[in-house]
């Protein structure tokens, strides 16, 4: 799903939530929670326990932040970074609504103060800077704050020499903030470009749904791109694509699975396997310190025909 | 140009202009076939006409520029690589299994200096736009880019590009083959190039598939070229729900040339002939070459080194948000 679908689709301000929204909602934040997609109800806890992947059905719950971030890092060593960025107006845009009354909002309803939270923590003691993107936060987009709090993670990340890990969700570029955010697809790419030059890993996860400008920057330009299953992945929106073709297209266009066999992605990792699989992958492009003395095995070769 | 065949390609907001025009004309007319002298009246009306003209041009909205930056005579990417360049050699292929013709690159020579030049390239008919896609370019399309801008980076030579494009192509297959990753890769090795590179607007820049060959040490725009994260009308659907209200958003999106230099998006603005690049495309031509060896000249001075810094800097720099306390 793009941004623009998202917008799209979200419902109409004033009228009331579907029912099945509500009491999604409400189930939610109760002891038990129904899958969205088997509609098997699941214990909370255990459904939490299970990193809100669904063990009936393997459908993955959208999380957000602050809950990727409990599932990733180890407890007590996340150290946040620029909270005190904050999105500014700078083009005084108004729609229907005026943008700095939607950030407001925003801001209240999620508690959030921009659509990426990022930091520094350790993975199984590996340290490590970790981006995680917000999709509660206006659709994930990336205006100023998105652009200049990856920029100075991966600047951070550089001259520290560690590894980036980004988990994108993100509709795209936030149209608010006009070519300001599209600019930020540059100036994240060019932080990228010194974190690459200093032979340093980064690591992308794209997550539901990752599109747009987003897409077309840091999320496609990892040395090795990891994503969850089903994720909607794509630079176009669906939708788009298909007003522009005027035919149905496949089913699993765009999906995660879709771009695997494309050759975009290196592999699809259940989120009960994320943190061991970044754990391996950060250990084995560590520098080995004092490499061992290679020892070739002694082979058997009696029994074989060999001319020497 | 006589109005006649100017009359298809007539913008909304040049037709008091063009009314005052043909009135001129009857006046005309008529001092021939009745042998009268009204040279004083015609005068007269020339002279409120090149005042209108001023007058229009000098206040157009964002919308009007639009319409102007996607005005069908406008010089294209070709019209000024030919225009400008002592030779030219246009090469094909991404080296990949596409040729994307929505956008077009070779090597020149640019007042003596060997360069690499690359450019969306809209058609300048139905048929021709079959074939460049609108300008609206697939994978293939910056993949070629970049391999002609790694050996521009090989043999020492700048690059020039020239935007102008609606936007990437959003089909099936530009899915398929990675419109996405193509882009993301032009936009980190664009940082990585080590020769001048400058790039200009010279119609309609169109969010990501015109920033996937947009960054350079300098930036350059034409007066009435637009430059957008969005097009308006999508912008206008998503956020107004409501395509007609697309120029409300060209106003709100802040697309034109000194919007996005008080943004500090762009360097230069490159004015225009009045009427427009396509009114006098020989004069549009020489602006923007003066331009491009004016700024080529100042880039050379610097080593490549400080280039990239300052390449760094300037996309560094770009966004404008607030720090809180606490």
């Amino acid at each position: 799903m793009s941004l623009f679908d998202w917008f799209a689709n979200r419902p109409k301000s004033g009228s009331p939530p579907s029912v099945s929204q509500a009491q999604e909602r409400e189930i939610a934040d109760g002891l038990w929670t129904k899958c969205e997609a088997c509609g098997v109800m699941t214990y909370t806890k255990d459904l939490r326990a299970n990193q809100m992947v669904c063990p009936e059905c393997n459908h993955h719950v959208r999380v957000y932040s602050d809950e990727r971030i409990r599932q990733l890092i180890d407890p007590g060593t996340w150290i946040p970074m620029d909270e005190h960025l904050i999105a500014c107006d700078p083009l005084q845009f108004k729609d229907r609504k005026p943008y700095s009354d939607r950030l407001l909002e925003y801001r209240k309803k999620t508690g959030l103060r921009d659509a990426i939270e990022t930091g520094r923590g350790q993975l199984d003691s590996l340290p490590l800077g970790l981006g995680v993107m917000d999709f509660r936060f206006m659709g994930g987009s990336m205006g100023s704050v998105v652009g200049e709090k990856i920029t100075r993670l991966i600047e951070f990340a550089t001259r520290d020499r560690l590894p980036v890990v980004l988990v994108c969700a993100s509709g795209g570029a936030r149209m608010q903030e006009g070519m300001l955010s599209l600019m930020q697809m540059a100036k994240t790419s060019a932080a990228l470009e010194r974190h690459r030059q200093e032979r340093l890993l980064y690591i992308p996860v794209l997550t539901h749904p990752t599109t747009g400008g987003v897409t077309a920057s840091f999320a496609m330009l990892g040395d090795i791109i990891l994503a969850e299953p089903k994720a909607t992945i794509g630079f176009a929106g669906r939708r788009v694509v298909e007003q522009t073709l005027h035919e149905k297209l496949p089913e699993n266009f765009q999906t995660a699975e879709y771009l695997l066999g494309q050759g975009f992605l290196d592999a699809i990792v259940p989120r009960t396997q994320l943190k061991p699989t970044l754990v391996r992958l950060i250990r084995l492009h560590q520098p080995v310190e004092q490499p061992l003395p290679l020892i070739a095995p002694t082979l058997n070769l009696s029994g074989l025909a060999v001319d020497s | 140009m006589t109005t006649e065949q100017r009359k298809p390609f007539l913008l909304d907001f040049e037709k008091p202009l063009a009314e005052l025009e043909a009135q001129i004309q009857q006046v005309r007319e008529k001092s021939a076939e009745m042998g009268v002298d009204l040279s004083e009246q015609i005068h007269q009306l020339e002279a409120r006409a090149a005042q209108l003209r001023q007058e229009i041009f000098s206040k157009l909205t964002a919308s009007q520029k639009l319409q102007l930056a996607r005005h069908p005579r406008r010089p294209s990417t070709l019209d000024y690589i030919q225009a400008i360049s002592d030779e030219w050699m246009e090469l094909h292929g991404d080296r990949r299994g596409t040729d994307d013709s929505a956008i077009v690159g070779g090597v020149a020579r640019l007042e003596g200096q060997p360069v690499v030049m690359i450019g969306h390239q809209k058609g300048r008919d139905t048929k021709d736009n079959v074939v460049r896609n609108f300008g609206m370019a697939s994978p293939g399309g910056y993949r070629k880019a970049i391999r002609l801008m790694d050996h521009a980076d090989r043999f020492g030579m700048p690059i020039l590009t020239f935007i102008d494009t609606p936007a990437a192509w959003a089909g099936l297959e530009a899915e398929q083959y990675g419109q996405g990753e193509a882009i993301a890769y032009n936009l980190r090795e664009m940082f990585r190039l080590q020769v001048p590179i400058i790039c200009t607007v010279i119609g309609e820049g169109g969010s990501g598939g015109a920033l996937g060959i947009g960054v350079g040490d300098r930036l350059l725009m034409f007066e009435h070229a637009v430059y957008s994260v969005a097009p308006p009308e999508a912008c206008a659907a998503i956020l107004w729900r409501d395509a007609q209200k697309s120029p409300y958003a060209a106003e709100a999106l802040k697309i034109t040339a000194p919007d996005l230099q008080s943004l500090g998006i762009i360097d230069q603005i490159l004015p225009e002939p009045l009427g427009g690049a396509h009114a006098s495309p020989l004069k549009a031509t020489e602006i923007l070459k003066a331009a491009l060896i004016q700024n080529l000249q100042e880039l050379n001075q610097c080593s490549a080194q400080k280039r990239r810094e300052m390449r760094y800097q300037k996309f560094r720099h770009i966004g404008i948000f607030t720090e809180v306390s606490a």
